[in-house]
């Protein structure tokens, strides 16, 4: 913690002289990494609905967690994130109506269920900061927590990113050579939700999913092979995370939503490289 | 029509072998009640290219899916190899379209990298993976695509990267699901003539589903009749002018013979 505090203290910017900027800045550099790799997943897989509709169900999560009595609403949100994503991809195995359709039925009452619940006594305004996040409240046992999720990201990558490739290109074909597609389905989801849970605090509701598949829809633009693809979109996140933070300081605006602002920017930007 | 049966000579077809054979014993697939396929049973010795045809509907990738184990099935799919032992079957697998992301980008090489290796491809393959990779796409006439994207081979070079993957490592069966559909007609008779090569190289067996029954007639040893149940199991020229073709088809057996 002193370390991290004496490195952003050398550097040659005024804003780091605030803890929480320290805090907020060592948050994002944890957090984008593990959100974009997963996104590389999620935008290849063509599931950036499904996990914008994670997202939402962590107002249900948060809901349940008051009604229930859980001061710390983090694992109530995860409990019910995870099966929240088991039930999208079992509804999803299950019918050929089109899953588009089933998601968004799912989504529109997540969030309606977890606004009832948060509504209930009237204190629906106490809950405006996991709308669009607070990055600048991040506490040290936060950043305990985010770093834990990179770590358990980066395993599950090193472990699985090469079926999940494989089933992106033709799932019967990856299931003829070993790979336990369901099984694998099911802890992408989980480890998604479990991504999105933690992180949403500090992101918010609205815009957690743009930081999953932003950097990833950048890098594609430009990207020629997967390692391209994964490193540029990490690349991306962190310059996105960095550079929405300063700004976010220098304008004095909402930090989530100039993290957000910023990889918006670099996929505009890498939009005229784009191969057909 | 010069059409002889190509049982393959001894000295040449069996040499590596002896006679391995796959066996499909009473495949019978329900979905619901509604059977599917019902008591299928055929065999096939390496080296040979056994065709599959039918009506749409009639089963064929039912089938197909039975033998990878993608789908409940009842009997059996046995494998016994020169010695007569049952062992366990490698299957390669060649799918029949790919409705993939033509936009992701994911090259041959990364393909080749994600089904047989461990290293995770963002790390990068690895240089032996890539030069054993490259002469299997040699062998089949694509080893300049390694680092092409997926999305940016046409429909005949995707079939041969797929095909070279489904040879890696060597199967003993060779199953390929309609692999021609959106070929062009010079690429479908350059992927055959690939295929009959890699066959009599390997002494492969190969089960192929296909709708082209001039190629069928012209490359496949047999063909199998596929209609809810297996209507005809014999050399393709005889299935084609048979009584059960003709029922199976209907009216639509000169349009088929076209596609």
């Amino acid at each position: 913690m002193n370390l991290w505090y004496a490195i952003c203290e050398a550097l040659p910017l005024g804003c780091f002289a605030y803890d929480f900027m320290k805090n907020a800045l060592l948050a994002l550099l944890l957090l984008c990494p593990a959100l974009s790799a997963l996104g590389t997943v999620v935008v290849n897989r063509s599931m950036s609905f499904f996990s914008d509709s994670l997202g939402h169900s962590a107002m249900t999560g948060v809901g349940l967690g008051v009604l229930l009595g859980i001061a710390e609403p983090t694992l109530a949100m995860i409990l019910f994130g995870v099966a929240f994503a088991f039930g999208l991809v079992w509804v999803k195995s299950r019918s050929a109506a089109s899953t588009d359709t089933t998601i968004g039925v799912f989504s529109a009452t997540a969030i309606a269920l977890g606004l009832v619940l948060m509504s209930k006594g009237g204190g629906l305004a106490s809950f405006a900061s996991y709308l669009s996040g607070d990055l600048l409240s991040v506490t040290w046992g936060d950043i305990g927590g985010l770093f834990w999720l990179l770590v358990a990201v980066a395993a599950f990558c090193t472990v699985f990113y090469n079926k999940l490739a494989l089933m992106g290109v033709n799932e019967p074909l990856a299931r003829t050579r070993g790979v336990h597609t369901r099984w694998i389905e099911y802890l992408f989801a989980a480890v998604v939700a479990v991504a999105v849970m933690v992180s949403i605090r500090f992101v918010g509701v609205l815009l957690i999913n743009a930081l999953l598949v932003l950097p990833a829809a950048a890098a594609r633009n430009v990207a020629r092979s997967m390692r391209g693809y994964v490193w540029l979109a990490v690349g991306f996140s962190l310059l996105a995370g960095v550079a929405g933070l300063l700004l976010s300081f220098a304008l004095d605006t909402a930090t989530g939503a100039t993290v957000v602002l910023a990889a918006a920017v670099c996929y505009f930007f890498t939009l005229p490289f784009a191969k057909r | 029509m010069k059409k002889t049966v190509k049982k393959i000579p001894l000295n040449f077809a069996c040499a590596p072998c002896g006679g391995c054979t796959v066996e499909v014993q009473g495949l019978s697939v329900e979905d619901k009640g509604d059977k599917i396929l019902e008591d299928v049973s055929f065999s096939l010795h390496c080296g040979e290219l056994l065709a599959v045809i039918g009506p749409n509907g009639g089963g064929k990738t039912t089938l197909v899916r039975s033998i990878l184990g993608l789908r409940p099935h009842g009997g059996r799919v046995r494998f016994f190899s020169a010695d007569g032992k049952e062992r366990p079957l490698k299957i390669g697998y060649v799918p029949q379209s790919l409705d993939f992301d033509r936009l992701a980008p994911i090259t041959v090489g990364d393909l080749f990298a994600s089904a047989l290796s461990r290293r995770p491809v963002f790390l990068g393959v690895g240089k032996a993976l890539r030069e054993s990779s490259r002469q299997v796409l040699e062998e089949v006439r694509v080893g300049r695509l390694m680092d092409r994207r997926l999305g940016m081979l046409s429909g005949g070079e995707l079939q041969r990267v797929l095909l070279a993957l489904a040879l890696t490592p060597m199967p003993e069966l060779l199953l390929l699901d309609e692999p021609v559909s959106g070929i062009d007609a010079n690429g479908l008779e350059l992927f055959y003539s690939i295929l009959d090569g890699v066959r009599r190289k390997h002494h492969l067996s190969i089960l192929l589903v296909s709708h082209d029954l001039r190629f069928v007639e012209k490359y496949a040893d047999r063909a199998a009749l596929i209609d809810r149940t297996l209507r005809l199991c014999a050399p393709p020229g005889a299935v084609l002018r048979s009584k059960e073709f003709r029922q199976s088809f209907g009216f639509a057996a000169g349009k088929e013979g076209e596609a």
